[in-house]
């Protein structure tokens, strides 16, 4: 055996396996999101977990919305930049979207501690564990997807040589954007 | 992404002990691992059993070789033997092993998609094993909340006296999750990008498709029980009040959000087995496999509905009774596609040359095993009958007639059939018929009787029988089950025997030693790194082409053999 055993005779090659896998990924993402949010709505229904509309901020979550919708387009001009084999631009499509995931993680934050100053800490009431858990797992996912995306960042070489790993982060990045379009609404304006 | 291997593999012989048995990427090495682990656990899920069954017998006598029992040790054994089994056993040998050394090998690819990601994958198991095993040692001792973890018990330390070993239970979990859902993702991606030239969808072998359908209902059920699981560790040690009334929470959320996943994941561990079967029929009575396309679509309709039947759990809950009716109805409509497969596999022997060699009578060992535990899934399966029936032995009788089967007989099925492939030596023949005839004796043995006790009124999770004046009198019945596991205990013990003597002594296995069509026969036993030399297989037909007419002999491989294997010698039995 003198060829290489596994590697992938085409960069194609890789490319579909890396896609094919995140897919498969994010399908088992939706379900754990989708369990917490089920979990959350039937509560809602059963009169359970009243939002308390007292404590958020519409306002603020909706500038955070915003951020984290922008960097999702930074993110889809980061690839474009990869697959053209521009590095420079790619790079700094790339630190936009840290700055922006860094930046709703920050406001996010913000959040939290005027929320938890005032009283309402995650053992508050039933909505309020929710509030906490759903959001709170939507952060570590936006960290998660902070690193990768700074990772790429600083090693452009990753991203221009195998355009297909920024596409994988930015399926992983857009996921994230989409988890957060369904919390906003169910969670401040309904 | 770096996830794919990139270095070059003709040193491999050279490879030292540590990249060899430790830290390897090889698919094959992997599925070893996965074995040896399941097995290992398989012995400690066992001896829980034992103590368990011993104290049912004989309530508050010492075990011997393991102590004293009483209410709070049985909790935990309950608990951890139903982990144990379900997650550390069932999973790696069916999945885990299974899955990994099958895959590539009959899909015709060097390796996983992933290789890396694979090796990652069992330790993250083989570390998930540790903490649960590490939890019977922990201060307070081990979870006891039962192995479906149902709150309010589980999600306050004040109601059961026990901390950290629950957390590390759920922890442990956690861990297990991670590892199939990282495993499940590299199954799949293997299947649909790396099949060799020629191997379509539709002449994938069936195990393989059970394979997909396995990993597809894992990856797509796990998460709400991931979210659920959250949710309680939230409630242990934050102060949430997600799933506890006096905080305003809700017990039944965790209960729909575990069977939930709980039920697609029987169909995680029965379809591998119900594979295994597949594979091995044709084999052993030359003939094709009945019914191909019908299997598959009945898997995708059953994998389907298997997310729909959920609450059939939860009968007696205290849910909405208005949900018993449509839950009984796809309940039992889910009996249809399995009761298609089933009439397709008595099919695929009807009328052939059947040869009773050890994979042939364990695979006829589940067939008969499964449709008996499938008889009584019908009686719980509708509301009525159920609310009598729940949480009793006859539904200890039900889950273990149908999980045994798929684990014990799927599973020996499986490793019988594919051991000389694995590990480059045959199986004994006489220590395996010693093992088959006593295990489905004393399996039945065991087994059987607990239906009747159920139906007499002894319930689940009940440490002394005798204290329970209906059940007092059937207390025979106890006695004599617990003393046929011990037989069902020995009897493994003679596994486990044949199994390290047939490493050594075993007589060494051609290529292909049944003579079977699929491509891992087409590989040297065992295969080398990389699974074929130079020329990878090219498939041109579809996996069961036994006694076609016109053919010079009674099995066609899925590819004709390649000029070079000819020359070695290979590829022809």
């Amino acid at each position: 055996m003198t060829t290489m055993a596994h590697a992938p005779t085409h960069l194609s090659e890789a490319a579909s396996r890396s896609k094919v896998a995140i897919w498969w990924f994010l399908a088992s993402e939706i379900m754990l999101f989708g369990g917490l949010i089920a979990s959350f709505v039937i509560s809602r229904l059963g009169g359970g977990a009243q939002v308390d509309h007292s404590q958020l901020n519409v306002l603020v979550a909706a500038v955070n919305t915003f951020i984290l919708l922008s960097s999702s387009y930074t993110m889809v001009e980061a690839f474009a930049c990869a697959a053209r084999g521009d590095r420079r631009g790619m790079r700094m499509f790339l630190a936009f979207t840290v700055l922006g995931g860094l930046a709703f993680l920050g406001i996010k934050a913000y959040e939290y501690t005027g929320e938890i100053l005032h009283g309402f800490t995650p053992w508050a009431g039933t909505f309020w564990s929710f509030y906490y858990t759903m959001t709170g797992l939507h952060a570590l996912h936006v960290a998660i997807g902070v690193i990768a995306n700074a990772a790429l960042c600083v090693g452009a070489r990753l991203g221009t040589e195998r355009p297909y790993r920024v596409e994988v982060a930015g399926l992983y990045w857009h996921f994230v954007d989409i988890v957060w379009i369904f919390l906003f609404p169910l969670v401040y304006l309904s | 992404m770096t996830m794919t291997a990139t270095a070059p593999h003709e040193h491999h012989e050279a490879a030292g002990f540590f990249r060899t048995y430790l830290y390897s990427t090889d698919h094959k090495m992997i599925a070893k691992q996965y074995l040896l682990l399941g097995l290992i656990m398989a012995v400690v899920g066992g001896f829980l059993s034992y103590a368990m069954r011993w104290q049912l017998a004989w309530p508050d006598t010492e075990v011997p070789g393991f102590g004293f029992v009483g209410p709070e040790t049985f909790n935990v054994l309950v608990t951890n033997h139903g982990t144990i089994m379900v997650f550390f056993v069932a999973m790696p040998i069916l999945l885990g092993s299974f899955g990994n050394f099958l895959i590539p090998l009959m899909i015709g690819a060097r390796d996983m998609a992933f290789p890396r990601l694979n090796a990652l994958s069992f330790w993250l198991l083989a570390l998930g094993s540790t903490v649960l095993c590490v939890s019977f040692f922990v201060p307070g001792g081990a979870a006891p909340a039962g192995w479906t973890g149902y709150p309010p018990l589980s999600a306050k330390a004040e109601y059961t006296g026990v901390n950290w070993g629950l957390n590390l239970w759920l922890l442990a979990h956690a861990i297990e999750f991670a590892a199939f859902l990282l495993g499940g993702v590299n199954f799949l991606t293997t299947v649909v990008t790396m099949r060799a030239p020629g191997m379509t969808m539709g002449r994938l072998p069936l195990v393989i498709w059970q394979q997909v359908a396995a990993a597809t209902l894992f990856l797509l059920s796990v998460g709400p029980l991931i979210a659920g699981a959250v949710m309680l560790l939230m409630d242990r040690l934050v102060g949430t009040g997600f799933f506890i009334p006096e905080r305003g929470g809700e017990p039944l959320l965790w209960q729909h959000l575990f069977w939930f996943f709980g039920h697609p994941e029987v169909y995680v561990v029965l379809l591998p087995a119900l594979g295994a079967a597949l594979e091995v029929y044709p084999v052993f009575s030359r003939k094709p496999v009945f019914g191909y396309r019908w299997i598959i679509w009945a898997t995708i309709c059953a994998g389907a509905l298997s997310f729909i039947v959920w609450a059939h759990h939860m009968f007696v809950s205290g849910m909405d009774p208005r949900l018993a009716m449509p839950f009984s109805i796809t309940t039992i409509l889910i009996s249809v596609p399995f009761a298609l497969t089933v009439f397709a596999m008595v099919a695929s022997l009807y009328r052939g040359s059947i040869s009773f060699e050890l994979p042939m009578l364990w695979g006829l060992g589940f067939l008969a095993m499964f449709t008996t535990g499938g008889l009584t899934g019908i009686f719980l399966g509708s509301a009525p009958a159920d609310i009598y029936l729940n949480s009793t032995y006859f539904v200890v009788a039900h889950f273990h007639y149908t999980l045994i089967s798929a684990v014990i007989f799927g599973g020996y099925a499986g490793i019988y059939y594919w051991f000389p492939k694995m590990f480059g030596r045959m199986l004994g023949t006489r220590l395996g018929q010693l093992h088959f005839w006593s295990t489905l004796v004393f399996f039945n043995l065991t087994f059987f009787p607990l239906h009747w006790i159920g139906i007499a009124g002894m319930v689940r999770r009940i440490a002394n029988p005798l204290q329970y004046e209906m059940v007092a009198p059937h207390q025979w019945i106890n006695v004599f089950s617990t003393l046929s596991l011990l037989g069902l205990v020995a009897s493994q013990l003679v596994f486990f025997l044949n199994f390290f003597l047939s490493q050594f002594r075993g007589r060494p296995a051609p290529a292909n030693p049944w003579n079977a069509t699929t491509l891992e026969w087409t590989a040297p036993s065992p295969p080398p790194h990389g699974n074929w030399g130079a020329s990878m297989p090219a498939v041109e037909r579809w996996p069961y082409e036994y006694s076609a007419p016109g053919a010079d002999r009674d099995w066609v491989g899925q590819r004709a053999p390649t000029v070079e294997a000819l020359l070695r010698g290979e590829g022809r039995a």
